[in-house]
């Protein structure tokens, strides 16, 4: 009987403080608006994260975008051509590119490179007392720290997405038109049927509320980090993990309301 | 009443009171009714033993941490009950160097000592790499502006956080056990800069520390922190003589006492 009570008792303590930690990370994001509000912005530290997130996760993104874009190809040619409606391969890659996969790859690579690293170097700012440091000589520290990340991730998840988006039909098309032998008018042309621009503006919406969710979380699981150097791998695993998932799990719902 | 330093002998004789603190973490007591008076001008050490709660008491003077109940004064305002806006107006008066130093490691020196400078004045960048090299030259360390944190030694670190910890000339300077971790002559080199700074910047300084040596070097007042008090306090020469048995054992080192190991 004991043993069922202190199961219940540990089951309701664990969502109990579930729900208090997304309370802090709800405050920490508001506090990050907060202080967005009140100028002057640290542009330099801005521009720094800015190239961290975005100008250094091109490559990666080009490559994942690029061999979904020709897996896609390559998958849907296959169904399709039981149909003889291999034409339609191009529209499919395009369209499953620039609503979910382009978005959700991008920032799921980007939570892996940019997101662990936030946790890992607020956390060790914080192990190493650098974020007191930064208190006690009067600099607020998610002024400093936190918003500089947040602005960037916002700004550049959308941007990262739409080279995404690109190379994933321009991958889409070397395997589709060359090797697979679809016509290339045909290829063009029905993705400029089928795709308009909502489908990219609404992946664009995404990528951004993902790059909200991943520079948010990585900093908060950053900035909460105590035990030293154990308590920075932990952050930095945490802070992956729950990014990765609330993006997931995010991308239903935002799916659900916007198409 | 306000006097301007330096123009006039200090009139009032402390700058930091601390009044009944008491301050727990979940079931642990680390600050028990603790009350503590901080001369003006004058440097006080705190000794204790490792764990014994004087990190948390430094924390308390500058308002990382707030007390479950208590008062702390610094220069006759009551922080603990302050807002963060007029909280960083009082830390505006404080410098602190920091145990590792916590130098920013994605600056260098230059941009660290500078960091305070640029953040709450409006000087001019030639102005501000003036004022760098005078406190790189007052610690004793010239022509590392460039280098990084990780290229510096443990002391050469030590020295730049306290060029930090005075680039704004504070009116007082908290020491996180600032000798920890250095070999005996760079202690004693640290040691002196530490008399030197605040006699030269006539700061209040308040130094934490186990380091029996440095106490008496550096301190003009003593205070021993056990079980979350005060329970001695006073010149060096009183310390000294002091018949407390809790002092004498930590004085001595001695395993017999009524300090418990472990």
């Amino acid at each position: 009987m004991n043993k069922i009570a202190a199961t219940v008792d540990n089951f309701g303590r664990a969502i109990l403080e579930n729900i208090e930690e997304m309370g802090r990370i709800l405050i920490l994001f508001l506090s990050v608006l907060a202080w967005m509000a009140r100028p002057p912005l640290k542009l330099r530290l801005i521009f720094k994260q800015m190239e961290f997130v975005g100008v250094k996760s091109i490559f990666v993104v080009v490559l994942t975008g690029t061999f979904t874009g020709m897996v896609m190809a390559l998958q849907g040619y296959y169904g399709f051509r039981m149909f003889n409606a291999e034409s339609l391969v191009g529209s499919t890659v395009a369209l499953g590119m620039t609503r979910e996969l382009g978005p959700v790859l991008t920032a799921l690579m980007v939570t892996a490179r940019a997101g662990s690293a936030m946790a890992a170097e607020l956390g060790t700012m914080r192990v190493t007392e650098q974020i007191d440091a930064l208190y006690v000589m009067a600099a607020n520290p998610v002024k400093h720290l936190i918003v500089p990340r947040v602005i960037a991730g916002v700004i550049m998840l959308p941007a990262l997405t739409i080279v995404s988006d690109f190379m994933g039909i321009l991958g889409g098309y070397f395997v589709g038109v060359p090797v697979l032998g679809i016509n290339s008018g045909a290829f063009i042309n029905n993705i400029n049927k089928l795709v308009d621009l909502g489908d990219i503006y609404n992946g664009l919406i995404k990528a951004a509320f993902f790059g909200l969710i991943l520079s948010v979380v990585g900093c908060y699981k950053g900035f909460n980090t105590t035990g030293g150097a154990e308590g920075v791998g932990k952050a930095t695993t945490e802070a992956v993990v729950l990014a990765a998932i609330s993006i997931l799990i995010s991308d239903y719902f935002l799916t659900a309301i916007m198409f | 009443m306000f006097l301007t330093r330096n123009t006039q002998p200090v009139t009032r004789k402390y700058m930091i009171k601390l009044v009944d603190i008491h301050k727990s973490f979940g079931q642990q007591k680390v600050l028990d009714g603790l009350n503590l008076d901080i001369e003006d001008g004058k440097t006080t050490v705190i000794i204790g033993g490792s764990g014994g709660g004087k990190s948390v008491l430094l924390k308390h003077i500058i308002g990382l941490l707030k007390p479950d109940s208590g008062q702390v004064f610094v220069d006759d305002i009551d922080i603990a009950s302050l807002n963060d806006k007029g909280l960083n107006e009082v830390r505006k008066k404080f410098g602190m160097l920091f145990q590792e130093a916590a130098l920013f490691d994605s600056m260098n020196v230059m941009g660290n000592v500078a960091f305070p400078l640029r953040e709450h004045t409006r000087k001019k960048e030639k102005e501000i790499r003036e004022i760098v090299r005078e406190r790189l030259k007052a610690v004793g360390l010239l022509g590392v502006e460039n280098k990084m944190p990780s290229e510096l030694s443990g002391g050469m670190r030590k020295r730049v956080g306290l060029a930090r910890a005075i680039a704004m000339h504070p009116q007082i300077v908290l020491f996180d056990e600032p000798t920890t971790g250095l070999d005996p002559v760079m202690t004693e080199a640290i040691n002196e800069l530490i008399v030197e700074t605040q006699k030269n910047f006539d700061l209040t300084c308040v130094v934490i520390s186990h380091d029996v040596q440095s106490i008496f070097t550096v301190g003009h007042k003593i205070a021993m922190l056990y079980k979350g008090r005060i329970i001695e306090y006073g010149t060096p020469e009183k310390i000294k003589m002091s018949s407390n048995p809790v002092l004498r054992q930590f004085l001595s080192g001695s395993l017999e006492g009524p300090i418990s190991v472990i």
